[in-house]
């Protein structure tokens, strides 16, 4: 079970409250009558399944209802960071593997 | 159909406010009417827990942006009340206001002046924000007593104890398999705001957790 910090609420909450929403930063192609198929099908189907680092968006359900990302390790299952929607992540797979070789 | 999307010319937009209440009297049923709650109670010898329905209340959800000054200040003059920060809550006599979401808030008022509230709001504020009478969605259970808070504790994850959740703090979370806004209205009391359609369900639930405590439904706990 996760214990998931809502960045809204303010305090930890238990994973019964909250729901998975899939990928964040999903950007919608800004001129969807000119993008390829290619660009409009992975927008809208394909979506990322890395070992490791992964931002998520997920959704205090039974509780302030808003969405917010997490940063989450896949492997270890571990919650890196939280943080609210239209904010970026400050840990990411770059900057973990060159914090690693510095 | 670009007509319909562009956003109001007008400084105010129209909305249909109407007072939700009949002017004749008619019969009204809440939420638990159904259960006749009168006639469950189970007699303990001592109870320890007592719990009943504060139905028919007026609810009112304000939405709108917390950073604006004009609307706290809107709110305050409205209802006497200020907009509560974060998990937090506040009561006057006939009023209380809970934070439900960082732009959302629940107002509970008497049924009867649950119009004049609306209109009280609607004239204070102005802009970007939204009132709607949400009374026939959901309704009040008031449970009290010593054991008040192992009810609570058997029925969802949250932690209940004084030093997390102190008198005045109001919390969405799991109440049995739905859901509730919990606030902690004085040590021993609780009032849990539930949506109709699980009242049947959040009021059984409550029953059976409730009746290894000494449970008693009790009609006058307003």
């Amino acid at each position: 079970m996760f214990y998931i910090y809502c960045p809204y609420c303010k305090e930890h909450r238990e994973e019964e409250e909250f729901h998975a929403k899939g990928q964040a930063h999903i950007e919608r192609p800004a001129d969807p009558d000119s993008c390829t198929d290619k660009e409009w099908g992975e927008y809208l189907y394909f979506r990322k399944n890395p070992r490791g680092l992964h931002h998520e968006m997920w959704v205090h359900a039974v509780g302030c209802r808003k969405f917010f990302n997490v940063t989450r390790d896949t492997q270890t299952y571990e919650i890196k960071e939280v943080y609210k929607m239209g904010e970026r992540p400050t840990i990411t797979a770059q900057n973990q593997t060159a914090a690693k070789q510095a | 159909m670009s007509e319909v999307l562009e956003p109001t010319k007008n400084e105010e937009a129209l909305i249909a406010v109407m007072d939700q209440n009949p002017v004749q009297p008619m019969p009204t049923e809440s939420p638990m009417h159904h259960l006749k709650l009168g006639a469950r109670s189970q007699g303990s010898n001592v109870p320890t827990v007592y719990a009943g329905e504060l139905g028919l209340k007026g609810h009112l959800v304000i939405r709108g942006d917390a950073d604006n000054s004009d609307f706290r200040k809107g709110v305050e003059v409205a209802l006497g009340l200020g907009l509560t920060d974060t998990l937090q809550s506040a009561e006057s006599d006939s009023l209380s206001i809970s934070w439900l979401a960082p732009d959302e808030w629940l107002v509970i008022c008497p049924l009867d002046e649950a119009f004049a509230v609306e209109t009280a709001l609607r004239n204070s504020l102005k802009g970007h924000y939204s009132v709607v009478n949400v009374s026939g969605g959901q309704t009040v259970v008031r449970l009290t007593g010593a054991n008040a808070v192992n009810v609570l504790k058997k029925s969802s994850p949250y932690d209940f104890h004084e030093t997390h959740f102190p008198v005045g703090k109001v919390v969405t979370t799991l109440f049995g398999k739905t859901q509730a806004v919990i606030r902690r209205k004085d040590k021993e009391t609780w009032d849990l705001v539930i949506r109709r359609s699980f009242a049947d369900y959040a009021w059984r639930w409550l029953e059976d957790a409730a009746s290894e405590y000494g449970f008693q439904v009790a009609d006058n706990l307003a």
